[in-house]
């Protein structure tokens, strides 16, 4: 498309008709740019969590491609599963498991998600919610024991991090001593696993933590974060206010009064930065103006942390992102810029 | 064109389907079909008051007044409602409990009250009474099918009987509010295809 029409005659002045200024951008280039900017995060878990994290991440890349492939031609459509956006939803679903669930989790959360999540409304580009945290919330409600106990201990390290623990991650141990101090049951040893949150910045950070596949290396994931900066496929809105309103939250009612939370923590921990950055920024399933996506952005924060704070769940990243994803056509439809003269 | 009575009884299984074709009487064919036996426990039920409704709605339809005739044909649709209520409590109390609140909702079924508007109020009782029991039919069928689906993969078992191994985890999500979506839609959608394609044979046959 973007060849200048050519005659025989030399021509003096080009003439041609708009729009003039192209965009050298495709969904292959980026989706793969996607792809290489989990990668770091990849080699992390498979540095955590060994040879099971590239058994598991192969089995959801395999499984979604192959779903694609088939529904595309069961459609009679073009097959399109070279462009990579299949091959992001596989390794982002990877990425939610925990390391230690049987191999037919990650198969039937890829089918899933490529089948309902994604072609069942009409391919890219038209699915309401990102695939990949579909796939996360279908298997969430039908193998709860799995996904939320199936954990493995990441390679020199225990499961929350702190070697006194060893049963559960640092969410849900924080969640249950917020619980055992608000029902008055052993609350000086409850204090004193608040306390030692502060001992897990680094652990955290580094990714030497107990979580999901792809959820647990911060530094591996802010890489392939800045990647994405850089070749300006992500805004910054959404990590800004995602992040931003989590912060905001966490120190002001993560704490046992109020103003004393430990939001370093609630932002180090669980799948946030994992989902800031690279689940809820999914072009499709994220409004389109700056406005939006700061509204989105915020949404997304305060749904995370009632979730994390009140809720049922330890984690509340997965669901907070879907719950956004079916407001965005709404958050477009309000924000749209004024047309200019109109 | 009048329809023979053979086909005023056969429509509701598939042409009229009140759930595949009509898209009617949604909230107890998502809520009650965790199970093959609650599907058509709830079919046979709705199947009962439907027949019943029918007939009575047909004989008065020349003394109801237009404009109080849905008042009316709810009392008639209310009245029978009770009877399978207290009958399925008597008799079969564990699937009047499975259930629950949707047994007495059957008097807002939108089939029913549907086939005493449209139907039953403009036709002879015979041919009310075949309408019914037909409507009825496809109804349970329908339920029974999204029902097995959804017992066989949200609980391994049909009936009550285990069909897998002990190695088999039932996808949970099959017996919860979501699964019965799930299957609905996926129905809805298979019905439609076949619809496409019958359409297409119909045009191709006319061209040739």
């Amino acid at each position: 498309m973007d060849e200048e029409p050519k005659t025989d005659s030399e021509p003096k002045l080009t003439v041609s008709s708009s729009p003039h200024i192209y965009t050298t951008e495709s969904i292959p280039k980026i989706m793969y740019s996607v792809v290489a900017a989990l990668m770091p995060a990849f080699i992390g878990a498979l540095y955590f969590f060994g040879w099971r994290a590239l058994w598991l991440t192969a089995i959801a890349v395999l499984v979604s491609i192959v779903t694609e492939a088939i529904i595309q031609k069961f459609r009679k459509v073009d097959i399109t599963v070279t462009d990579g956006s299949v091959i992001v939803t596989g390794i982002l679903l990877a990425f939610n498991l925990p390391a230690g669930v049987p191999w037919w989790i990650p198969a039937v959360g890829a089918f899933f998600a490529v089948a309902i999540g994604k072609h069942a409304f009409g391919g890219l580009g038209f699915n309401p919610m990102n695939p990949a945290l579909l796939g996360r919330a279908f298997l969430m409600a039908s193998w709860p024991v799995h996904m939320t106990t199936d954990w493995t201990n990441p390679h020199g390290g225990t499961l929350s991090g702190l070697a006194a623990i060893t049963g559960s991650t640092p969410l849900a141990v924080v969640k249950d001593a917020m619980k055992d101090i608000s029902d008055g049951v052993n609350v000086e040893g409850a204090q004193s696993v608040l306390e030692s949150t502060r001992d897990l910045y680094f652990p955290l950070f580094w990714g030497r933590v107990g979580g999901c596949i792809g959820e647990t290396s911060v530094l591996l994931l802010l890489i392939g974060a800045i990647y994405l900066f850089y070749k300006r496929y992500i805004p910054y809105q959404i990590p800004v206010a995602y992040i931003g309103s989590v912060i905001i939250i966490a120190w002001i009612f993560g704490g046992e009064g109020y103003f004393s939370g430990d939001w370093i923590f609630h932002v180090l921990a669980g799948g946030l930065i994992l989902g800031a950055f690279f689940m809820a920024t999914d072009m499709v399933t994220s409004p389109s103006s700056p406005k939006g996506q700061w509204i989105f952005g915020l949404g997304c924060g305060v749904i995370t942390m009632v979730i994390r704070l009140v809720g049922g769940y330890p984690e509340g990243v997965s669901y907070s992102i879907l719950l956004m994803n079916l407001l965005t056509p709404l958050l477009d439809r309000y924000t749209r810029p004024k047309v200019f003269g109109a | 064109m009048k329809r023979s009575l053979v086909q005023e009884f056969t429509k509701g299984f598939i042409d009229e389907n009140p759930i595949a074709r009509l898209v009617l009487g949604l909230c107890p064919a998502l809520a009650v079909t965790t199970s093959l036996i609650n599907g058509i426990g709830m079919g046979i039920a709705a199947t009962f008051v439907l027949v019943c409704s029918n007939t009575i709605v047909s004989m008065i339809k020349g003394v109801v007044p237009k404009k109080i005739r849905i008042p009316i044909f709810i009392v008639v649709i209310a009245t029978f409602v009770t009877i399978v209520e207290m009958v399925m409590a008597g008799f079969a109390p564990v699937l009047y409990k499975a259930l629950g609140i949707y047994v007495p909702l059957i008097v807002v079924n939108c089939i029913i009250l549907g086939r005493a508007e449209a139907f039953a109020s403009k036709n002879s009782v015979g041919r009310s009474i075949l309408d019914g029991l037909g409507m009825g039919v496809g109804f349970t069928m329908i339920l029974a099918v999204i029902g097995s689906i959804r017992e066989i993969l949200g609980d391994g078992k049909i009936l009550g009987f285990p069909l897998f191994g002990p190695d088999f985890e039932p996808v949970l999500i099959m017996i919860l509010p979501p699964g019965a979506f799930f299957v609905i839609g996926i129905l809805l959608g298979i019905f439609k295809w076949s619809d496409l394609r019958q359409e297409k044979k119909k045009l191709q046959s006319i061209v040739h």
